[in-house]
C-alpha cells in the first residue's frame, strides 16, 4: 500500500507540473489500481483542489473507469456489431451463467469481474473475448469452459 | 548492416498477435540459427495486412509467397523446405473458397487483388516502430516538400482539388475545412487527429495507427503548417493498447530526428504533438464533444455553430480530422492532386478503407477505390457468405448508418450513393449478415448501443432512443402491436430533426432503414409472432429429432438447465419449461439432431 | 540529431536497398537452387558468394531467392540470373569464383557470362 501511496504521489506531481488533464491523471490512477479508490480520489480532490463532484461526474462518465474493484481475472466480452452478429449475446449469456454473475460484477469469491465492451477493434476475430489483457478469437461455449477452467 | 536475403514479414498487429504470432517469431529465430540462416534471414515485425481472419499471417519477400494460419508446429517444416531449400509450402498457403489448388502469391489472392492502397500504403511491408523504414518508402518527403517548396496556400489548394474528404463519417470536403481554419483571425491554432474510433465493427484507424504511425504524423504537421497551428493532439482509444505505444514511440522517433518540435529540419516551422487517451465515450466521435474531454470535461456536444474552426480547443479555432484522413495527406502532397482524383468516382476521390466482419468468408481490413460496388467488396474480396448461407444486407456506418438490402448491391460506394440507400459512408465499418441475422434485432442492438452511449444531454436522444428502444424489445420478445412500425418511424423522425448533435440525430437511421427494406420482418415479429431469421429467443424453441438422435447422450452432458432427457443410445427429449434457449445441445450436436424455429 | 532535408534522402536511400529486397522489385533475380543434391554439392556456399557480392555491390535492385531442385543434379550447384525483361540463364557447375565473375558480368554488367552458362531461355521462373 505504500508503494501504491508514492505512485500516486508522483501522478498528483506530474500533474501538477505538465498540466495534463484530471482525466490522464484518473487514467493513471486507473493503471495503478485497476479502480478508482475512494479515499485515493479525496485525496487528488484535496491536494489539486479539485471538487470531488467534478471527480465522480467524470468517473462515472466515462466507460472506461470503474469505482469498485476488479477481481483476480478481468473478463471483458467484446458486444461490437460484428462480434453480435456472430453470437456474442450467446457468449455474455454463458459467461453470466457459469460465473453467476451479471455483467459488470465481480464474483463472491473475487476470483473474476464481467465486463462487456462495445468493441476491441479485433472485428475480424469475432466473438471475441479479453482476459487480463489477452485475446481470445472465434470463441464459442464450448471453447469458453476451457478457457475459464484456465483461470480457474 | 548486413543485407538479408529473405524478409520475413511476420504480422504483429492485435488480431495476429492474439493469435499468437509474438511465439511463433520466436519459434522461426530459433528454427532459423538451427540451419545457421540467422544473417541470412530476418524476421520484420509489421503492421496489419488487413486479413485478420485467416492469422497469423506472414508474407516472404521477394518471392511475395503468403502463409496464413500458422502454429509454432508448422515453423521445423517451413523453415527448411522454404527458407533452407527453396521450396514454398503448400499446405500453409491460402485456398480459395471452393478451390484445391493453393494460391502462393499474395498478389495473385483475391482479396489482395482488387485492393489499391494509398492511406494503407506501407502495411505490413514496413516496421512500425523503424522510423528509417518509413523514410525508406519515402517517408516524411511530403511534409519537406510542403515546408520547403509550398507556400499554406499551396498546400491546401493541393488538398482541395484532390477533392478528399473526412473519412471519420460526414464526408466534409478536408481541404475546404482547413481553408476554414486557416482564415480564422486568431494567433494561436490548433489541429486534432481524432483516433477515438467509436464505432463498433471498424478499426481501421486502430490498424493504421498500428501499422504506420508516422503517416498520420506526418499528416498533422503538413496540416499544421497549411493551417497555422503550433501544437497537435492525437485523441486515441484507450481500448487500443498496441496503437497507443506504437504512437507514443513514433512521436519519440520524430522528435529525436527533429521532425516534430521546434524548428522542424531546419526550416523554421513549429510544432509538437501530444497523445490524449480517450476514457471509453462513444460521443467523443462528436468533435465539440471531444475537444470538452481534451480540455479534461465530460464530453457533452454543445450546439454549432460556433464551429471548432472558429472556437474549439480552449475557444482557438480548431481542426479536427480523423486517422485515415491524416493519412492520405501525405500521399496526395507526395504525388499531387491530379493523381488522387483520378481515383474514385466524380463526387467521391480516393480511395476508402472498410473493415469487412461479419458474416463472410474473408473477413478483415480492405482500401479499395470509390466507386467499387458492394456486390465486389462482398463476394469478390469478401469471398461470399459464409458457409453459403443467403446473403441478406450490409450494414454500414455504424450506430448512425443503415443497411443496404440485397437488390442495392450493385450500388457504386460513393458519399451520395449511400446517403440516397439511407446509409452513409461512416467510418468504414461493413458488417456483413446473412439469412440468420435477424433485421429487427439488428436494429434493436444499435439503439441499446445508442442508449448507453447516449451523454444524456438532450432528450430526443436521451428518452426518444429509450422508448424506440422498448418499442423494439417488445416487438422480438413477441409483445408488439400493428402500431409499433409507424410509431418509430415518427419518432425516429422526430429525433433526426431535433437532437443536438451527430450521433443523436443519426441514431434512428438503422431503424429506418431496416424498416425501409426488412418491414415483412418486421411484421412477421408482430402478427406472426415468428422471427425469421430464428434469432429472437422469446419467438424459438428447441426440439430434437427423434429419427436423427443417435443417443450419444453428449447434449445431455452439456446442457446447463437439465432440461434434456433420455437414455444412452435411445432418442433424447428437451423439456420446454426448463429449456433457456442457450443453443448448446444445438452446437454440440455432431448429428445434425437438434432443430430450433 | 536533428535532421536536415537532405539527411532524409540519405537514410531513404540506405533504406531503400532494404526495403526493395523486401517488395521483389529488383532489375535482377538470382535464384540459387537448393535442393538435396544442390545442398549437398555446396548450393549454400553459392547462395552465401552471392549475398556478400550484393552487398558490396550496394545495389538495392538485385533480389536473390533460393528455390528448389532444378532437375538437372549432375550439373548442380546450379543458379538462374533473370534480367528484368531479358530470357532468364542458367549456370551450371558453380564455385565461388565462377559467383564472381557471373555477378560482375551478367547481374551487374549485363552481359551473359556464356562459358557457364547451360542454356537461355529454356523455362521462365516466376
Amino acid at each position: 500500500m505504500n508503494e501504491q501511496s508514492e505512485k500516486i504521489d508522483q501522478i498528483i506531481e506530474k500533474f501538477k507540473n505538465e498540466k495534463g488533464t484530471i482525466i490522464g491523471l484518473m487514467q493513471d490512477i486507473h493503471g495503478e489500481y485497476r479502480y478508482l479508490p475512494e479515499e485515493v480520489l479525496l485525496r487528488v480532490s484535496a491536494e489539486l483542489d479539485i471538487p470531488m463532484a467534478k471527480l465522480y461526474t467524470l468517473a462515472t462518465f466515462y466507460k472506461s473507469f470503474r469505482l469498485e474493484p476488479v477481481g483476480k481475472h478481468h473478463v471483458r466480452v467484446c458486444i461490437g456489431t460484428a462480434c453480435h452478429v456472430n453470437g456474442a449475446t450467446k457468449i455474455v449469456e454463458t459467461l453470466e451463467r457459469e460465473l453467476g454473475v451479471k455483467s459488470g460484477q465481480t464474483t463472491e469469491d473475487n476470483q473474476f469481474t464481467l465486463e462487456t465492451v462495445n468493441c476491441l477493434g479485433a472485428c475480424a476475430l469475432g466473438p471475441l473475448v479479453l482476459v487480463d489483457g489477452e485475446y481470445h478469437g472465434k470463441i464459442d461455449q464450448g471453447k469458453l469452459k476451457k478457457l475459464l477452467n484456465k483461470y480457474r | 548492416m548486413g543485407r538479408f536475403r529473405t524478409n520475413l514479414l511476420l504480422c504483429a498487429s492485435t488480431g495476429c498477435v492474439s493469435n499468437k504470432s509474438l511465439e511463433l517469431k520466436e519459434a522461426i529465430e530459433i528454427e532459423l540459427k538451427k540451419h545457421s540462416l540467422q544473417n541470412e534471414i530476418k524476421i520484420i515485425l509489421t503492421g496489419c495486412n488487413g486479413f485478420c481472419a485467416n492469422g497469423p499471417i506472414m508474407v516472404v519477400q521477394p518471392e511475395g509467397i503468403f502463409y496464413q494460419f500458422l502454429t509454432v508446429d508448422d515453423v521445423p517444416h517451413l523453415v527448411e523446405e522454404h527458407f533452407l531449400k527453396g521450396r514454398p509450402v503448400e499446405k500453409l498457403m491460402y485456398i480459395p473458397p471452393k478451390k484445391e489448388t493453393p494460391v502462393p502469391k499474395m498478389s495473385d489472392i483475391e482479396f489482395f487483388k482488387k485492393q489499391q492502397l494509398i492511406a494503407l500504403s506501407n502495411r505490413g511491408s514496413i516496421d512500425p516502430e523503424n522510423i528509417d523504414e518509413y523514410i525508406g518508402k519515402d517517408g516524411y518527403r511530403a511534409m519537406v516538400k510542403a515546408l520547403t517548396a509550398m507556400t499554406p496556400e499551396e498546400v491546401i489548394e493541393e488538398i482541395k482539388s484532390s477533392g478528399l474528404r473526412g473519412r471519420g463519417g460526414a464526408g466534409f470536403p478536408t481541404g475546404r475545412k482547413w481553408e476554414i481554419c486557416k482564415n480564422a483571425r486568431e494567433d494561436e491554432k490548433f489541429i486534432i487527429c481524432n483516433a477515438d474510433e467509436g464505432d463498433p465493427g471498424a478499426f481501421m484507424d486502430r490498424s493504421i495507427v498500428e501499422s504506420d504511425p508516422h503517416c498520420i504524423l506526418e499528416g498533422m504537421v503538413i496540416g499544421a503548417y497549411a493551417i497555422g497551428a503550433s501544437a497537435g493532439f492525437v485523441y486515441i482509444r484507450d481500448e487500443y493498447p498496441l496503437a497507443l505505444k506504437r504512437l507514443i514511440h513514433a512521436i519519440k522517433q520524430a522528435k529525436k530526428y527533429g521532425l516534430l518540435g521546434k524548428d522542424i529540419l531546419s526550416t523554421g516551422f513549429t510544432f509538437d504533438i501530444s497523445v490524449n487517451r480517450g476514457a471509453g465515450a462513444f460521443v467523443c466521435g462528436e468533435e465539440t464533444s471531444l475537444i470538452h474531454s481534451l480540455e479534461g470535461n465530460t464530453p457533452e456536444p454543445r450546439t454549432k455553430p460556433p464551429f471548432p474552426a472558429f472556437s474549439g480547443y480552449r475557444q482557438k479555432p480548431t481542426n479536427i480530422n480523423n486517422v485515415e484522413t491524416w493519412a492520405n495527406v501525405p500521399r496526395i502532397i507526395q504525388h499531387g492532386a491530379k493523381w488522387y482524383s483520378e481515383i474514385g468516382t466524380e463526387t467521391s476521390k480516393g480511395t476508402k478503407v472498410f473493415s469487412i466482419v461479419g458474416k463472410l468468408k474473408n473477413t478483415g481490413l480492405v482500401e479499395v477505390p470509390m466507386g467499387i460496388t458492394m456486390r465486389e467488396i462482398v463476394f469478390d474480396i469478401g469471398g461470399g457468405i459464409l458457409k453459403d448461407k443467403k446473403f441478406k444486407a450490409v450494414q454500414i456506418g455504424g450506430p448512425s448508418g443503415g443497411c443496404i438490402p440485397d437488390h442495392l448491391l450493385d450500388t457504386p460506394i460513393d458519399y451520395e450513393s449511400l446517403t440516397k440507400a439511407g446509409a452513409i459512408m461512416g467510418s468504414g465499418g461493413l458488417i456483413v449478415m446473412d439469412e440468420e441475422t435477424c433485421m429487427v434485432e439488428v436494429a434493436r442492438y444499435f439503439l441499446s448501443f445508442v442508449q448507453d452511449e447516449s451523454c444524456g444531454k438532450c432528450p430526443p436522444c436521451r428518452e426518444g432512443t429509450k422508448h424506440m428502444l422498448n418499442i423494439l424489445t417488445e416487438i422480438t420478445e413477441g409483445r408488439g402491436k400493428e402500431e409499433y412500425i409507424d410509431l418509430l418511424q415518427n419518432m425516429g423522425m422526430l429525433i433526426k430533426e431535433t437532437a443536438i448533435c451527430g450521433l443523436g440525430n443519426t441514431s434512428p437511421n438503422p431503424v429506418l432503414t431496416t424498416i425501409r427494406y426488412f418491414r415483412d420482418e418486421y411484421e412477421a415479429h408482430i402478427k406472426e409472432k415468428r422471427c425469421p431469421a430464428r434469432t429472437c429467443k422469446t419467438l424459438i424453441h428447441y426440439s430434437i429429432l427423434e429419427d436423427k438422435c443417435t443417443g450419444c447422450h453428449l447434449c445431455f452432458k452439456n446442457c446447463p438447465t437439465q432440461a434434456i432427457t433420455g437414455e444412452v443410445k435411445k432418442a433424447h427429449f428437451i423439456t420446454q419449461q426448463k429449456c433457456i434457449k442457450c443453443g448448446m445441445c444445438f452446437d454440440v450436436c455432431r448429428f445434425d439432431a437438434v432443430r430450433y424455429e | 540529431m536533428k535532421l536536415k532535408p537532405e539527411d532524409l534522402d540519405k537514410i531513404n536511400e540506405k533504406m531503400r536497398s532494404v526495403t526493395n529486397l523486401r517488395e521483389g522489385a529488383g532489375r535482377a533475380k538470382i535464384t540459387v537452387h537448393m535442393g538435396t543434391c544442390g545442398i549437398a554439392s555446396g548450393a549454400r556456399k553459392i547462395l552465401n558468394e552471392f549475398l556478400t557480392q550484393v552487398e558490396k555491390a550496394n545495389t538495392d535492385d538485385v533480389i536473390l531467392i533460393t528455390s528448389g531442385c532444378a532437375g538437372l543434379c549432375s550439373r548442380e550447384p546450379m543458379s538462374t540470373v533473370e534480367i528484368k525483361g531479358e530470357p532468364p540463364v542458367k549456370y551450371v557447375d558453380l564455385d565461388e569464383e565462377k559467383v564472381r565473375q557471373i555477378f560482375e558480368e551478367h547481374v551487374m554488367g549485363g552481359n551473359i557470362t556464356s562459358k557457364y552458362a547451360l542454356e537461355i531461355g529454356s523455362e521462365r521462373l516466376s
